[in-house]
């Protein structure tokens, strides 16, 4: 069935980033225009203007409270969950309109979200990864015993895995875990891929497997990351956005950021003064 | 008396909030006691030991006395009824076809096959209703829907079951009668009454399992793109098994020791029925009908007849034992 996943494990292998200089600019995949977000009274964004290219990293950076995580749910509506909540402006998936156009289920099974806390189902690691596909009408045992077990390669985890597929996915380390809750979404050969501050829960080595798993995974998909290490968005990231008080106060190429970024208030926080 | 054993979860639950609401007093007293300035340079542990030990062993009674009533209850069975049982003989006590007192003959598998009947009947009226009840209340109603439903179902849980019983006599036995031949007091009308009792237990159970499961469950279900129900379904429902197991197997007890709607509805006659038309006696039934003129070994076997319904209802709680370490093992 689907062998891309396969394909694209090999050739991660060989070329880790293949990023051609002086290349043409990368098509938007996402986009938001003039975006206003309201939880009740509270404005939580205000007129955010951003684009997110096509296969690649895009970093949400800021200090906590400043509407990152609010942004990220907004791409895929987890937003439409809070009641209370009010979007105004636009959401753009390849152009459509995630809000006027676009189904909310189909918008997120193509923009696929891992959490900040790892949250596998109280399943089997092999249901937790089945069950995307299973749910989207994929049956035949040998089509998703394929999936899983491309979708544990990709997320890096099938070889810690292949042997204990029928256990509790809950026995598993917070950083298999999450490893876990990224083959879970990559299950549904989503488009676009959310992490919201995904490695904030895990110790270093798994945080350096996720962050090498980030940098393959741009191949396939378009990623955008919401972090609280500068270290990291500066490590993984292509472009990088930084947000104050639910506004967008300067955004571009991660290395313009932060190494000649325009507004101060930018030059402070990625210099750690603040935040 | 020994049905009042069978309301483990109302029990339990009275003793949780005895002990929560003899606590608040007690850290509001701490509170109190660490508001006192330094300066003033009262011993503080003293007092705080002092009320430890009085609060220890003000429980303790509580909880000793309530272990003694229960131990004064099986040894009063136990002894009445065991020496009726060998009397009688074992195999004919359990397994004997004919209840005739008059004639010296106590064989109550008639009232045995009939309480389980009965109780399946129950379940199988009750469980699916109750489990959806308990899924929609969770998950699905809102707002003014939701709370005017939920009240109904506490409405439910505290109607007392002598009107349940006048119901079914009123309503359900007359109903029954359209179904065939018979005057309606049968095993159908006591499933059905049954059924509608444990629905209390059973949605209130299952749906306080199925709000306990974490919402990043659900949201994770969401975020791969499946819809709300499925989401329910596949996701929350099986999160929450092991408590809705434990919802069915308490329904499961409130049914098997229901005694007086089912003695309203059932007909009583101790035979093993042939057919849902056909009437019943349940074990509890055939302890209330004959306790107030029975006399030396029928008295006697009435007891042992409580025996034999302890011993299902320690296998019931047993089961629970079992689902709730399971749940917690998870
Ligand atoms: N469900 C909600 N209801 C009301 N206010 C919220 C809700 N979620 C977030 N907020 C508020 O929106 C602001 C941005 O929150 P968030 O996006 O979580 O910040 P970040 O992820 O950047 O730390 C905060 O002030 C927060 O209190
Ligand atoms: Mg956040």
């Amino acid at each position: 069935m689907t062998s891309f996943l396969k394909e694209l494990a090999n050739e991660m292998s060989v070329t880790a980033a293949a990023e051609v200089p002086g290349a043409a600019p990368a098509p938007a995949k996402m986009a938001v225009e003039h975006l206003n977000l309201f939880y009740g009274d509270f404005q939580g964004l205000r007129d955010v203007n951003l684009t997110f290219p096509e296969n690649q990293v895009t970093a949400l950076i800021g200090p906590s409270g400043c509407g990152k995580s609010t942004l990220l749910k907004t791409l895929n509506r987890m937003n439409d969950l809070v009641e209370g909540c009010r979007v105004e402006g636009s959401v753009l998936l390849d152009g459509a309109d995630a809000y006027r156009t676009l189904d909310a289920t189909d918008l997120r099974r193509r923009v696929g979200m891992v959490f900040q806390q790892p949250n596998p189902f109280p399943m089997s690691i092999y249901d937790n990864v089945a069950f995307g596909p299973r749910s989207h009408g994929v049956r035949a045992k040998a089509d998703l015993d394929v999936i899983v077990e491309e979708s544990l390669r990709a997320a890096a985890i099938w070889d810690e895995l292949k042997d204990r597929l029928k256990k509790n996915a809950l026995g598993l380390s917070g950083g298999q875990q999450q490893r876990l809750c990224i083959a879970r979404a990559l299950a549904v050969q989503p488009e676009v891929l959310l992490l919201d501050e995904s490695t904030s829960a895990l110790d270093p080595i798994s945080t350096a497997k996720i962050e090498e798993l980030i940098g393959q995974l741009k191949e396939r998909y378009t990623v955008i990351m919401v972090t609280h290490n500068m270290l990291q968005a500066l490590r993984i990231s292509d472009k990088t956005a930084f947000f104050l008080l639910g506004e967008v106060v300067e955004a571009g190429d991660t290395d313009t950021i932060f190494s000649a970024p325009i507004d101060p208030r930018t030059a402070d926080y990625v210099a750690g003064r603040f935040g | 008396m020994l049905f009042s054993l069978l309301n483990v979860p109302p029990a339990s639950a009275s003793t949780a909030a005895g002990s929560g609401g003899a606590g608040a007093p007690g850290a509001g007293a701490g509170l109190a006691a660490a508001g006192v300035p330094a300066a003033a340079r009262v011993p503080k542990r003293r007092p705080h030991v002092l009320r430890e030990g009085a609060a220890r062993a003000l429980f303790g009674t509580a909880a000793a006395l309530s272990i003694a009533a229960v131990a004064l209850i099986c040894l009063f069975l136990l002894a009445n009824g065991v020496p009726a049982m060998a009397e009688i003989g074992l195999p004919e006590f359990l397994f004997g076809t004919t209840w005739r007192p008059a004639h010296d003959l106590y064989g109550i598998f008639p009232m045995i096959v009939g309480s389980l009947y009965v109780t399946a009947g129950a379940m199988i009226v009750g469980v699916p209703g109750g489990l959806l009840t308990a899924l929609y209340l969770s998950r699905f109603a809102r707002g003014r829907t939701g709370s005017f439903l939920r009240s109904g179902v506490e409405l439910l849980a505290g109607i007392p079951s002598v009107v349940y019983g006048f119901f079914g006599l009123v309503i359900i036995v007359p109903f029954v009668r359209l179904f065939g031949p018979g005057t309606g007091l049968s095993v159908l009308a006591a499933s059905l009454i049954l059924g509608i009792m444990i629905l209390p237990t059973v949605i209130t159970v299952a749906q306080s399992a199925l709000d306990a499961v974490p919402a990043r469950y659900y949201e994770g279900a969401l975020a791969l793109g499946v819809d709300h129900e499925h989401a329910v379904f596949k996701v929350v429902a099986p999160a929450a098994a092991s408590g809705i197991m434990a919802a069915i197997v308490l329904g499961l007890g409130r049914a098997i020791g229901e005694t007086m709607a089912v003695v309203m509805v059932a007909g009583n006659m101790p035979i093993i029925p042939d057919s849902l038309l056909s009437g019943v006696r349940t074990m509890t039934a055939n302890i209330v009908l004959e306790m107030g003129y029975a006399a030396d070994l029928h008295r006697e076997a009435l007891i042992a007849t409580g025996v034999v319904l302890f011993v299902f209802i320690l296998l019931i709680t047993m089961l629970l034992n079992v689902i709730r370490k399971r749940g917690e093992a998870r």
